[in-house]
């Protein structure tokens, strides 16, 4: 087991200016689950696959544990992808599906029997391991293909949109196999996916990958809670962060007609660069429903009213009170807010609520360079 | 493209066969009824694959996520593109629903390449050493020319892999693109993960005809999968290494084109350079394109064949030419009749109901060598029409059909267990 450094690492494509990953500057610990998440061409399978061996380190280097590998060939890196290959041999008992990469590296047969045998336990096959994969449920052979990749003790696992050709149900199953297995191995895992549930509900930490520059490394909570700029704020959180760039006047941002106080200590950090405006973003949940006329309180038009059971949401525009300057981006489209409201009290579809953001859960960004405002908390 | 759909049913096709719709989607591929599906011994794969009959042509039909299969189809257009032996996909079925209702998985259809066979029947028998070192030789050809291509594969393997008979050798074909990627330019890395997965998968795949009783237990899989590292590095080597020699050695430019040309590819770039004093040259070849010898014998016959096919068809015309004493008269001129006169007239008295057997180039091939056979056992020179009475009389009829349906055995070969069929190694 090992840490993981990228340090100041970077891949130029031939032929293209622009650097796919752009002097990659992260440290992942011993045993740690890390996700690296972004939209496509962020950079995020391009770091991977540096880490791996598959791409060229232009500039910096790339270390397992303390080891130098960049000029390493992928087999020496003492690492192995998960998933890639999952096709299991008919012939072949599970026991020997699992081991036969070691028989191939030449293990002792009672090493390669004791390594297997500690695989199937945590990956509950035990009891299968003389049977032909033939007898197994569709898990179970995916967990062979798993105990493949772990009778080899890597260093580190590497996976790549592992769960990108399962079905919807499947994919959520094996989101939390994965996870608690690798908790239970121990092992320094990097996982790549486009997907933000995937990396909040997976990882120990999220690394968040934009145009092959990082943007923001942290726990799921911390992800969330602090985004250290618009994007990481727009990306992580599902119904997405309510985010909008309004004037700064008289100590509050004005929302048309009404206005969202701000924290002095934020106002004194605006640039020229920000030509006298403000981001504010807030989360659906961090909303409350008001009486109109309550201060910082902004009227929503509800345009539809989306109710799960356990939680509802608004989807509403700004009324047409609030000056036309006033544009706001959210999951449902430019100019709509979403805002989650009690599941037994729902405003009904074309009414008016107010709302107020909880003051101490507002989060400010400079609108020149998306950069966030730090406020004492 | 051109989406065609009944109902919600959606299939993207570059040119979409109307009997596509009469497939049975609606039923999860598993439970495809036998009159659909062509018994085919299939790979070893991670998804359910079927191969059916559809307009008189067999095709194999891959159930796979929706992202994946317009992925794979769009990869598999693009490796066509680049003149890489690949399977032809012909579309992608999506929407496809059970009269209840319940979703299926898209399937990914492409072509089924005929006269292919699959490494388990060639393997399944008693594993001449000379058979595997063939199926290696051809598969670490189809490696070299994908990654000079820029494709990486990510999951080569002997299932992932059709073999096609050329000559006394085989062609391989790339099957399943699934895992594969397009690159500008490979790195060292690409290819060596590339080669370590191929070695380890193949040795794997071995092991488990070994498992099954399949092979024997004294063929060597390890050594097996080591020779195809040693094949591709030697291959990939010969065509892309540098190579410097004195000023006054120039005739070694010409030396490398031939070599390159032995190999069965041709050089359309080299790069020379000198150093400043101009005493070293150094050259190396930039763009190497397989299939010079087919594409010799295309340009001569519009024969379409494969390289070692076209080899040997290419000594026969040289003899021919000899035999004719027409040395000095366009090569052109020749060619044409030895087409008309000699190639044309031995595969057409290959009777009508044989032809399935093998494909004409390679009838041909084992003509030229029967005639070997029979020359040498009767001490004289054995005419061609002679050869192909015998040949058709007591060689060809022995042959199992080789065009799509292998060893004609009957039934569905659901499972992936079951019986594999024989043919000659």
């Amino acid at each position: 087991m090992a840490t993981v450094t990228f340090d100041h690492a970077t891949r130029i494509y031939p032929g293209t200016e622009r650097p796919a990953v752009d002097g990659l500057d992260l440290h992942i610990e011993d045993g740690e689950f890390l996700v690296l998440v972004g939209p496509s061409g962020c950079g995020k399978s391009t770091s991977l696959r540096m880490l791996a061996g598959l791409e060229d380190v232009n500039s910096g280097r790339v270390l397992i544990g303390d080891r130098d590998v960049t000029d390493v060939q992928p087999k020496d890196r003492d690492i192995a992808m998960v998933f890639q290959n999952y096709a299991l041999y008919p012939h072949m008992t599970v026991a020997d599906n699992m081991g036969f990469a070691l028989k191939i590296a030449g293990t002792p047969k009672a090493e390669i029997r004791q390594r297997v045998e500690e695989a199937a336990k945590i990956l509950d096959l035990s009891q299968y391991l003389d049977r032909k994969p033939k007898a197994l449920s569709g898990g179970q052979r995916q967990r062979v293909a798993m105990g493949r990749a772990i009778v080899r003790q890597p260093q580190v696992f590497l996976m790549d949109e592992p769960l990108s050709n399962l079905d919807a149900k499947l994919r959520v199953q094996t989101r939390t196999q994965i996870a608690s297995l690798q908790r239970r191995l121990g092992v320094t895992t990097v996982y790549v996916t486009h997907d933000q549930i995937e990396a909040l509900t997976m990882g120990d930490r999220i690394a968040v990958l934009k145009d092959g520059l990082l943007q923001q490394v942290g726990t799921p909570r911390e992800m969330y809670d602090v985004p250290a700029n618009v994007f990481v704020a727009g990306f992580i959180g599902s119904p997405a962060m309510n985010i909008g760039t309004f004037p700064v006047l008289d100590g509050a941002a004005s929302v048309g007609n009404s206005r969202i106080t701000l924290p002095r200590q934020a106002i004194g950090t605006l640039t020229d660069d920000d030509k006298g405006n403000i981001t504010v973003g807030f989360r659906p949940e961090d909303l409350d429903v008001v009486p109109a006329g309550t201060p910082d309180s902004i009227p929503v038009y509800v345009n539809i009213v989306e109710e799960l059971g356990s939680d509802a949401f608004v989807y509403g525009s700004l009324t047409d009170a609030f000056g036309s300057a006033a544009v706001i981006h959210s999951t449902a489209a430019d100019s709509e807010v979403t805002v989650r409201i009690d599941p037994r009290d729902v405003p009904a579809k074309g009414s008016q609520i107010n709302v107020r953001v909880r003051p101490h859960l507002l989060h400010l960004f400079h609108a020149g360079n998306g950069e966030r405002i730090a406020i004492g908390a | 493209m051109a989406p065609v759909s009944s109902a919600s049913l959606q299939i993207t096709a570059a040119t979409p066969d109307p009997a596509l719709l009469d497939l049975p989607w609606d039923v999860p591929l598993e439970d495809w009824p036998a009159a659909t599906i062509a018994a085919l011994p299939r790979g070893i794969s991670r998804h359910t694959v079927r191969f059916a009959r559809l307009s008189g042509r067999v095709v194999a039909v891959k159930e796979i996520g929706e992202y994946v299969a317009f992925r794979e189809y769009e990869l598999l257009r693009q490796l066509r593109r680049l003149d890489v032996p690949s399977v032809a996909p012909l579309g992608v079925v999506s929407g496809r629903h059970t009269p209840e209702g319940e979703p299926l998985e898209p399937a990914l259809v492409t072509e089924h390449l005929q006269f292919a066979l699959p490494y388990r029947v060639l393997f399944s028998q008693t594993l001449r050493p000379d058979t595997a070192t063939r199926l290696i030789d051809a598969l670490a050809v189809l490696m070299v020319r994908l990654h000079l291509a820029g494709f990486y594969w990510g999951d080569v393997s002997l299932s992932n892999t059709l073999f096609r008979r050329d000559a006394e050798t085989f062609a391989a074909y790339l099957v399943d693109a699934e895992t594969g990627d397009l690159h500008e330019s490979l790195t060292d890395g690409q290819r060596s993960y590339d080669l370590d997965v191929a070695r380890v998968n193949i040795i794997g795949e071995l092991m488990d005809l070994q498992a099954g009783e399949y092979l024997e237990d004294d063929a060597d899989a390890v050594a097996i999968g080591d020779a195809l590292v040693t094949r591709y590095t030697e291959l990939w080597h010969a065509l892309t290494e540098v190579e410097s020699f004195g000023f006054g050695e120039r005739w070694r430019v010409q030396a490398r084109i031939d070599r390159l040309n032995d190999l069965g590819f041709d050089v359309d770039e080299l790069d020379i350079t000198t150093d400043v004093g101009g005493t070293t040259v150094r050259i190396q070849p930039k763009v190497v394109d397989a299939g010079h010898h087919s594409r010799r014998l295309m340009r001569l016959t519009g024969l379409d064949v494969q390289e070692n096919q076209a080899r040997r068809l290419l000594n026969d015309l040289d003899e021919y030419r000899a035999a004719t004493d027409r040395q000095r008269e366009d090569e052109a001129f020749v060619a044409h009749d030895w087409l008309t006169e000699v190639f044309e007239p031995a595969v057409r008295a290959v009777p009508r109901e044989l032809r399935a057997k093998l494909e004409p180039a390679q009838v041909y091939h084992e003509l030229l060598d029967h005639r070997w056979f029979l020359s040498e056992l009767q001490h004289r020179d054995v005419p061609m029409d002679q050869v192909v009475a015998s040949y058709v009389k007591n060689i060809l009829p022995l042959r199992p059909d080789e065009q799509a349906v292998l060893g004609g055995v009957p039934g569905d070969m659901r499972d992936e267990t079951g019986v594999i069929p024989v043919v000659e190694p």
